[in-house]
């Protein structure tokens, strides 16, 4: 049919729009140029002064340490939720429930917690990010391992039950490694969720541990430099990295 | 006695069931209920109570944070930001549909590659994609060079800090969100209706107009709701890409909580946008339902 052709216009369109800013930042965070904008040469001193910012390697830490601890819990409970919902709940409003926090604005989820944390005493801190972080987190988790539930068979965990295997050692032998590849997906996506979340962390962290995308949140307010076009680079390589592993561990778009 | 063990039976094997209920989903249900519920309830209590000096609430109930937002200043701010957010969604639709279509349209194997191609910057820092376009937008940036060097324009254009820059910068957040659910109502088409259509001598605008887009509709609607009700409640961009100029309701919220510290008013303001992605969830929801029920008969 000749208007096929015709009709993939929009999807380059698309693909342009998406990737043209992206690929503008990548190629100046090697310009030598201090002005951002007028290319005068291949470098890479910006990546070198980066790794001389104090302030942005503060805000990695701080990033590494709530994403870490974020993932690693909701990652498990995320992952007993999508069970338990899957093959014992069964009910389709506490499925919702439980992807609820992915779906809710996030400036509601910051507020809510902001005002939640100062009324029940909990001071800002790292710790309240990663709190926060868990929740949204953990409906990822659950909706990647939801979906991987559906295409595995039940009768693989009743064929171990009935042949007197316990229900410990059928969960771990059978149940976790069936789910295995859900529940790795599940864990980057919530790794690269939380090290470039903003609007929570913004509301729900301390003065003194600012996060890496509140550090960026200063940066870009105070102007453009040729600093943040090499961090940029680096977050985004990071993140592409870790979406596309998760896409070939199982396959994201199933679940989305 | 075979009766009553076998009833004993069943009753253990109800408690195990229970167990297994409350092992698994319990913990999760239970950091969900404290941690987003309890939070989003709270926001709804807050909002009938008087502001505290620094943040909180004063425990004596009062409607004005209510009425204080019918005021003309924050009426204008909401007519603005959902006239942006609706203007964003529009073309989000205008540029996802035909996009979400082509893919749905493109053979299996390359299906899964052009979907990832667009969910892949969704996953990235949203900062960091929105600092992009004002490396682009600059007065100096790379669109203004290009079009002042073509000789379209003979001095730079201030892109930047417009509502247009604004525009661009929440379709560039969403517009995934647009395209996951219309090509997931593409794909899930019929393919032997609209053969049957076309084989009746339906033209092909026809089938178009007739069958595929009232069934793709819901999905549509879906992607809408998560383009405008984010564009409303974000602040990010029309801070960085608006220039404080476009002011919108996410900006008076976060201003309500982090600088004049009226946390009842910004509540109420948050409630505003809560009602509205529950409002437009019901309306997908009766929209889709007589869709179906239409297809279904005929």
């Amino acid at each position: 049919m000749p208007s096929i052709g015709w009709l993939r216009l929009p999807l380059w369109f698309t693909y342009l729009f998406l990737y043209l800013p992206i690929a503008v930042l990548v190629v100046m965070s090697f310009n030598a140029s201090k002005i951002p904008f007028v290319w005068t040469g291949f470098s890479t001193r910006w990546y070198g002064e980066l790794a001389q910012n104090e302030l942005v390697r503060e805000g990695l830490i701080n990033t590494l340490i709530v994403a870490i601890g974020a993932t690693i819990v909701a990652t498990i409970l995320g992952t007993l939720l999508a069970i338990g919902i899957a093959r014992y709940v069964r009910s389709a409003i506490v499925e919702a429930y439980s992807l609820a926090p992915a779906i809710i604005p996030d400036l509601v989820l910051a507020i809510g917690l902001l005002a939640f944390f100062s009324l029940i005493g909990v001071s800002l801190s790292l710790f309240s990010v990663l709190l926060s972080h868990v929740v949204f987190g953990m409906a990822f988790v659950a909706a990647v391992v939801i979906a991987r539930l559906g295409q595995t068979d039940p009768s693989l965990e009743e064929a171990s039950r009935d042949l007197g295997a316990s229900a410990a050692s059928t969960f771990v032998r059978i149940t976790l490694p069936t789910l295995a590849p859900g529940i790795i997906a599940g864990a980057l996506l919530v790794f690269t969720l939380s090290i470039d979340e903003f609007v929570i962390a913004f509301f729900t962290d301390g003065p003194s541990t600012p996060t890496l995308p509140i550090v960026i949140y200063s940066m870009v307010r105070f102007g453009v430099t040729p600093e943040i076009n090499a961090l940029a680079t680096i977050l985004l390589l990071v993140s592409f990295t870790i979406v596309i592993s998760a896409q070939r561990i199982t396959r994201l778009t199933d679940a989305v | 006695m075979t009766a009553a063990r076998s009833a004993s039976g069943r009753g253990a094997a109800r408690r195990r069931a229970l167990n297994a209920r409350a092992i698994f989903a319990g913990p999760g249900l239970l950091f969900i209920t404290l941690f987003m519920t309890i939070p989003v309830v709270l926001v709804l209590v807050y909002s009938f109570f008087q502001r505290g000096r620094f943040g909180g609430v004063v425990w004596e109930f009062t409607l004005e944070n209510y009425a204080r937002a019918f005021e003309p200043v924050y009426v204008n701010v909401f007519t603005e930001s959902l006239l942006i957010a609706g203007t964003t969604t529009v073309l989000a639709l205008l540029i996802g549909y035909p996009t979400a279509y082509a893919i749905a349209r493109l053979p299996q194997k390359w299906r899964t590659i052009a979907l990832v191609l667009v969910v892949l910057p969704f996953w990235t820092n949203f900062l960091i994609r929105t600092y992009a376009w004002i490396v682009l937008l600059n007065s100096e940036g790379l669109l203004n060079r290009a079009l002042v060097d073509i000789g379209f324009i003979s001095a730079p254009l201030g892109l930047l800090y417009t509502p247009g820059a604004v525009i661009v910068g929440l379709l560039y957040a969403y517009i995934p969100l647009v395209i996951l659910p219309v090509y997931a109502s593409v794909e899930r088409l019929d393919r032997q209706l609209l053969e049957a259509a076309s084989n009746l001598g339906a033209s092909r605008a026809r089938v178009f107009f007739d069958i595929t887009l009232p069934l793709t509709l819901p999905g549509a609607m879906i992607g809408a709701i998560f383009v405008f009700v984010p564009s409303m409640g974000n602040f990010v961009v029309p801070e960085l890409l608006g220039g404080g100029k476009t002011v919108m309701v996410g900006n008076l919220i976060r201003d309500q909580f982090l600088e004049t510290r009226d946390w009842p008013f910004g509540a109420v303001l948050a409630l505003f946008v809560i009602a509205l992605l529950v409002l437009l969830f019901a309306l997908q929801a009766y929209i889709s339902r007589r869709i179906n029920g239409r297809t279904a008969r005929a």
